[in-house]
């Protein structure tokens, strides 16, 4: 039996982490392995939260969507006991934040909101994260473009150049 | 108007030469749109960014000239320390490695200086489509040996010695090798490494694909006991680090051979591009990682294009190296070349005959798996669905396009 923390483990991930979409018995050909044993693999890691969950990425400008999203830099100040975490929590509990991180530096807190206009993110900013009682402050950088996403360049020129048929 | 036909003025070495068996097909491949093509015998990666980025940063510095004929001796010392890092093997990168334009320059290069008009060169088939040519290039008679899927188209010392004469002086050998993507066995490279010395044979021994084994390591001809002079170890960037178009290689030997080689190719090719040399030194001093990451995924797509052709009932022996699968489509009733011109024009996926790479091959077609793991999903789909067609002829026709093995 392939264990949890194992080699065929790690390769499991590694393959779905760049498709979910692969069938147990698919990636059981890729690896060498029974699609059973696979099928118990990422159901044991499902219910460790080794796989968290199943991710599509998507372009939504391409698909004509107007999203705005902003950087924000959150200075706070860290509460006894607790530290940082209290204040995240209050924080990454809204739906319009995607992404909170804990940082070294200057700052202490960044994170990544979402919305539909600028508007919406600036008041979002003003209103509920700069109104939060240990937020000391916060600087707030709105995203022109994307480029790279999750390791995936969104727009990529790489086609595949090769000729048809070569020796 | 003259009348003349030109082609009389052609050397007849040339004239009469066949164009390479891919080239038919080829044609009829390039004319198709909408094609998934596993006839590709190069990484579908493109070369590892940081190597680019190199050759970039290279031509804004302004290295454009020529280097020294043998090649930059950074790049040799380069070379030099891969080899023995690698294998153990210990060669002096002042005399005794040369700096080509790609592994086939090298190739070349050997069989001109060692050849003597005459001279036989045995050559296990099949084999990369080249090696026949480039013999009759230089002089040398091709004399094949088959291999055949009972010994994993490994070449044996005792089929290489029926063949034997007295004007027989290279041993052209490929392994891991293309089409079949076989390597050699230990005990069949130490039979081959004893009777080369008892015969007084020199090996030329291509080993483009030694960075692309799986589950084995690759052992190089001139490691073996009494090998290491008799040996041109030819090798190059192409495969291992995704760098078909730069077109740089490198052959290395005794001071002997490398001196003779390094005279023809000074007087006919000058040097090896800078610019490529300078992406050389890169992908050889910092290239480990990303090889190892384009290793372990042509490792998976390769255990399931074999496991995909075995279920199709399309036998298929375990290539343990380069990126090819060669199923056996015997069994379908049909040649490898009709195989082949019937999935293209039917199914749209491209794939070479054996028959191409020599008469050993006949029965057999080459798959390479440098596709994407989308790509090689969607063809193996439809070489079932070819297959199973094949099988069952009297299917109606929707039923059976629907059957899935």
């Amino acid at each position: 039996m392939a264990a949890l923390n194992g080699v065929e483990a790690r390769s499991v991930l590694e393959v779905l982490e760049s498709n979910a979409r692969l069938a147990p018995a698919e990636i059981a050909g890729m690896l060498g392995l029974e699609a059973g044993e696979v099928e118990r693999l990422i159901r044991e890691m499902e219910e460790k939260r080794v796989i968290i969950k199943y991710h599509t990425l998507v372009n939504w400008e391409k698909f004509g969507d107007e999203k705005v999203s902003a950087l924000i830099e959150v200075r706070v100040a860290p509460q006894r006991e607790v530290g940082f975490d209290a204040v995240a929590e209050r924080i990454y509990r809204y739906p319009e934040v995607k992404t909170v991180r804990l940082m070294s530096g200057a700052y202490d807190l960044v994170v990544l909101v979402e919305g539909t206009s600028l508007k919406e993110v600036a008041l979002f900013v003003a209103t509920k994260l700069s109104a939060l009682e240990d937020v000391l402050s916060t600087t707030t950088h709105f995203v022109l473009k994307s480029y790279k996403h999750e390791g995936v360049i969104l727009e990529d020129g790489e086609t595949d150049r090769r000729l048809v048929v070569t020796p | 108007m003259s009348g003349r036909d030109y082609r009389d003025y052609v050397n007849p070495v040339v004239r009469n030469m066949p164009p390479s068996g891919i080239r038919r097909f080829f044609d009829l491949a390039s004319e198709m749109s909408g094609v998934i093509s596993l006839g590709v015998g190069e990484p579908d990666f493109v070369t590892p960014w940081h190597v680019r980025e190199s050759c970039i940063w290279a031509l804004e510095k302004g290295y454009t000239m020529y280097t020294s004929n043998q090649g930059l001796l950074e790049l040799r010392t380069e070379i030099a320390g891969h080899l023995e890092g690698r294998y153990g093997l210990r060669y002096d990168p002042k005399k005794e490695i040369l700096v080509t334009v790609g592994s086939s320059e090298a190739l070349d290069l050997a069989l001109r200086a060692l050849v003597v008009p005459g001279d036989e060169v045995v050559i296990p088939e099949p084999c990369y489509v080249s090696y026949g040519p480039a013999t009759l290039f230089s002089g040398g008679v091709p004399v094949y040996v088959g291999t055949g899927v009972t010994d994993g188209f490994q070449v044996t010392a005792s089929r290489v010695e029926k063949v034997l004469t007295p004007r027989s002086k290279v041993l052209l050998l490929c392994y891991p090798n293309n089409p079949t993507g076989a390597v050699m066995e230990k005990k069949n490279l130490w039979e081959l490494a004893e009777l080369a010395a008892a015969k007084d044979l020199i090996v030329i021994s291509d080993e483009i694909y030694d960075s692309l084994v799986y589950g084995v390591s690759h052992l190089p001809l001139a490691g073996l006991p009494g090998l290491r002079d008799r040996t041109v170890l030819i090798n190059g960037l192409s495969k291992a680090y995704a760098m078909t178009g730069w077109r740089l290689g490198y052959a290395a030997g005794n001071a002997a051979f490398i001196e003779a080689m390094t005279k023809i190719h000074q007087y006919t090719m000058l040097c090896a591009p800078i610019t490529a040399q300078m992406a050389a030194i890169e992908a050889l001093r910092n290239g480990t990682g990303s090889v190892a990451r384009m290793v372990r995924e042509y490792d998976r797509r390769r255990r399931l294009v074999v496991r995909s052709f075995n279920e199709m009932g399309l036998y298929c022996f375990e290539p343990k190296g380069a990126f090819y699968a060669f199923p056996d489509v015997s069994s379908t009733g049909l040649s490898g070349a009709e195989f082949a011109e019937r999935l293209l024009v039917e199914e749209k996926v491209a794939v070479v005959p054996g028959g191409a790479f020599g008469p050993s091959g006949e029965g057999f077609v080459r798959c390479a798996y440098a596709a994407s793991l989308e790509d090689l999903a969607e063809a193996l789909k439809r070489i079932a669905r070819f297959v199973g067609r094949l099988r069952r002829p009297a299917a109606p026709v929707g039923l059976g396009a629907l059957g899935q093995a």
